[in-house]
């Protein structure tokens, strides 16, 4: 049943929006959720879509491409330069390791030819880039010992698809002429010359992620249009992907690339909440398709084949991953860990498969029953992790935690500012006085230029964006300070904390006393009101001025401010007795004479007695 | 009977540097009934708020200043903690009977060794000699003094003997705090440092029934 868009659009949200909040329920990840939205509304159960599922599936696999430039943003050149020995070396032994151990079995167990042997065996060899990341992100694994084992083998994987991809024609027995898409002459040039066309695209993408994307950004966020910066992000995200692609690389990998390359601008982390809801949605639907297009007459067809190979497959990945592991110092809990998040196939084999079938390498019914079979793994491995979670990571619990596997305090600061204009700055300048570096968001881009220039890491965005505080680190951080010029925005950025990060200490900046009442009636706890140190401070050098000993005068406004913050929150409870007609003008003067009454009383009952000789003599 | 109640206040304007009083403040924070105050922590701008600080004395039978011995005396708060705590007409002078019975000593680390701290010594004076105004404090407010605990050579001190300072300590701390102890005996003892630790000290100071 082939519908409008509108009405995919509605089956395809409509399916995620029942069974995933279900699937979160219920414990067992959003991913087998989206899977299970596919399989119902797929041409087995309900019906809804038919055999257009794949390339839905085609589509949202740029969700994918969209992953791994965001991984790449969290990942700055020096970092991803230090894992290069983890990545070759882990990825390359799981890939090699699993190849090596599945060959002989589809060889000799299950009487293939060695060409189609050698496809499956490296088709399987890949994991599910899209699944395992999502898993890691969710359950807060990704920087685990397990989590950047995980990340460095994916990684591998995606680069080694295409020298995969470029062996298969060697194996197929028809000989496929390929398509020649030469358009110009330049086009058919470079398609001549792949190794330079891959190394123009690369240089490409480098020059353009590390000197021309900064300033065209800046000039985007200066016109203040939100949505302008969205659109030059995703632009920019598939004008990389495009390039790699058209010379022959993977797109994922161009992403990734381009991703590292911006991971020490200032609009990372507006680059990161721009993107991150559309790979987040086309996941979402790559999962749902991968559901839909489940082949359950192919199954049924096979039912001895399909129920072998499945639990098989799971089973050899899993200890090819868990010997890898080992062998890099992934041990006890996070080794299972490892081996259960890496067993299922990726999406990539879908590819492998969909070429080496034209090829001749497998017949159609075969490669109808491993496609199902890669999908049928994919759903396991959701429910093997519940299962892990459930049971098996229970008894390694009480065993002394390895500091290994402690995530990284350094990687996230303790502080966040929010707003970094004359408060906020002078606050950010006088924490990093006293060596505690905090993570700064801003929205004027001009402003973020100039103190990037001076050395300092502030990000541009509006912080008053769940997306960005989430990118900005706000689920570790320990305090926020809110020190936004507009009071309105300080509200929401309250409002938004309180919501969705109840653990963060707000310290916030209030304007004038109306503003920290309606803080307090918030309950917020640490209030700094602008005007009230800076005239105390006033006041001292004042009276100073008309001839009153500076430390007695000192004393007193210590003693005015500890009885002024303690008003406050005592006026901000009766304020709501009052009548609500009365407008915050006359609020304001009435709660001024309650103060200066306060004042008044308190220098009738206490007398100030320290060092005072005058009642010595008494 | 009650437990005496302890009050351990202090005084270290540099306490992320000690190592001396660091070791003492845990084991007082160890020590079962032990308020610990950390008095630079709760006043660092010295604007030290008397009516907390009195309530403080008044629900205590015993206070402890325990502060480095800068300059042959006790850090600026401690005494500015002194000057506006202290109150004619509550702990002194007229109707100032407020602390009358309670108990009061400094424990203190110092840079110098008993040895050090004698007439022919370098520093001339005792311990004792030079913590005299405090002892006077105390018997103006009607309090009675006890004997003090030095850690001395606390700049070169080696974290074996640290420690069995602090166990002493723990040990001076369960023993003022037990009813059935005669404190005012003490008033033979120069220094706690003097009744052995580990030993059976305690039963020399054992109330008459």
């Amino acid at each position: 049943m082939a519908g409008s868009i509108l009405q995919d659009t509605l089956i395809y949200l409509g399916s995620a929006l029942v069974f995933v909040p279900i699937a979160k329920k219920l414990g067992i990840g959003s991913v087998l959720g989206y899977i299970l939205a596919g399989i119902a509304i797929g041409p087995f159960v309900l019906g809804f879509v038919g055999k257009e599922g794949e390339d839905v599936m085609h589509t949202a696999e740029f969700g994918v491409v969209m992953m791994l430039f965001l991984i790449g943003l969290e990942l700055n050149p020096q970092a991803f330069w230090k894992m290069r020995r983890t990545i070759t070396g882990l990825g390359g032994l799981q890939v090699l390791g699993t190849i090596a151990l599945l060959f002989p079995v589809f060889l000799l167990g299950m009487d293939f030819s060695w060409q189609a042997s050698l496809t499956l065996a490296m088709a399987f060899a890949m994991s599910s880039t899209a699944i395992v990341l999502q898993t890691l992100k969710e359950k807060g694994w990704d920087r685990t010992a397990s989590g950047r084992a995980s990340f460095a083998i994916l990684l591998f994987q995606d680069i080694a698809v295409i020298p995969i991809l470029a062996i298969l024609p060697l194996l197929g027995r028809q000989l496929v002429v390929t398509e020649n898409h030469s358009g110009g002459g330049v086009a058919a040039w470079l398609s001549a010359n792949p190794s330079l066309a891959i190394a123009l695209a690369v240089g490409f993408v480098f020059i353009i992620s590390r000197f021309l994307i900064g300033p065209f950004l800046r000039m985007i966020a200066r016109t203040h249009m939100r949505e302008l910066f969205t659109a030059s992000a995703l632009f920019f995200v598939t004008g990389v992907a495009w390039i790699m692609q058209y010379a022959g690389l993977s797109a994922a990998l161009g992403a990734f690339m381009a991703g590292v390359l911006l991971a020490n601008s200032e609009y990372r982390h507006e680059l990161e909440s721009d993107i991150e809801p559309f790979k987040g949605l086309l996941l979402g639907v790559f999962f749902t398709a991968v559901g839909s297009t489940i082949n359950f007459h192919a199954i049924a067809a096979q039912p001895v084949t399909f129920a072998l190979a499945v639990p098989l497959i799971l089973l050899l990945k899993g200890v090819v991953l868990f010997l890898c592991g080992r062998f890099f110092g992934v041990r006890g809990e996070q080794g299972w860990l490892l081996a259960i998040l890496l067993s299922q196939i990726g999406e990539f084999a879908f590819v492998l498969l969909a070429s080496a079938v034209p090829l001749g390498i497998l017949d159609k019914e075969q490669g109808d029953v491993f496609m199902a079979v890669i999908t049928c793994t994919m759903i396991v491995s959701p429910v093997l992790l519940f299962l892990h979670e459930k049971f098996l990571s229970r008894r390694f619990r009480h065993a002394e935690p390895d500091p290994e596997y402690a995530v990284n305090p350094d990687e996230h600061q303790h502080v966040i500012i929010a707003g970094f204009g004359h408060f906020g700055s002078t606050l950010g300048r006088f924490l990093r006085a006293n060596g505690v570096e905090a993570t700064i968001l801003d929205n004027d881009s001009d402003r973020v230029t100039l103190l990037r220039k001076m050395g300092f890491t502030v990000h541009y965005g509006d912080a008053t964006r769940l997306e960005l505080l989430e990118a900005a680190g706000a689920g570790k951080a320990h305090i926020l300070v809110s020190a936004i010029d507009s009071p309105e925005k300080n509200l929401a950025l309250q409002e938004t904390v309180h919501k969705h990060f109840p653990h963060l200490e707000i310290y916030m900046r209030a304007r004038n006393r109306m503003d920290a009442y309606e803080f307090i009636d918030r309950g917020v706890n640490h209030i700094y009101r602008e005007s009230t140190h800076a005239s105390l401070e006033m006041g001292i050098d004042v009276l100073g001025a008309l001839g009153h000993r500076k430390y007695t005068v000192r004393r007193k406004a210590s003693e005015f401010i500890k009885r002024d913050e303690a008003a406050l929150f005592r006026l901000a409870r009766t304020r709501h007795d009052k009548e609500t007609y009365i407008s915050s003008v006359r609020e304001e003067i009435e709660a001024q004479e309650e103060l200066l009454k306060a004042d008044s009383q308190f220098r009738e009952n206490r007398p100030d007695n320290a060092w005072d000789k005058n009642l010595l003599r008494g | 009977m009650q437990s005496r109640r302890i009050a351990v206040l202090l005084f270290h304007p540099r306490f992320e540097n000690s190592e001396a009083n660091l070791a003492l403040y845990e084991a007082a924070l160890a020590s079962e009934g032990v308020t610990c105050r950390d008095m630079y922590e709760l006043y660092p701008d010295f604007q030290v708020d008397i009516e907390t600080e009195k309530v403080c004395m008044m629900e205590h039978d015993v206070i402890i200043w325990q502060h480095p011995f800068y300059w042959y005396n006790c850090p600026p708060l401690m005494k500015q903690w002194i000057d506006l705590v202290l109150e004619y007409g509550w702990a002194y002078g007229k109707d100032g009977n407020k602390l009358e019975g309670k108990y009061i000593m400094n424990a203190l680390s110092s840079g110098g060794t008993f040895e050090i701290y004698r007439r022919d010594g370098r520093n001339r004076f005792t311990y004792r000699e030079l913590l005299s105004p405090f002892d006077q404090t105390a018997f103006l407010c009607k309090m009675k003094y006890l004997p003090p605990f030095v850690v001395p050579g606390a700049n070169r001190i080696t974290p074996e003997e640290l420690e069995k300072f602090a166990a002493h300590y723990k040990e001076i701390l369960a023993f003022l705090r037990d009813p059935e102890r005669d404190l005012d005996s003490l008033d033979k003892v120069e220094y706690f440092n003097q009744l052995t630790p580990q030993s059976q000290w305690q039963e020399a100071y054992c109330k008459t029934r």
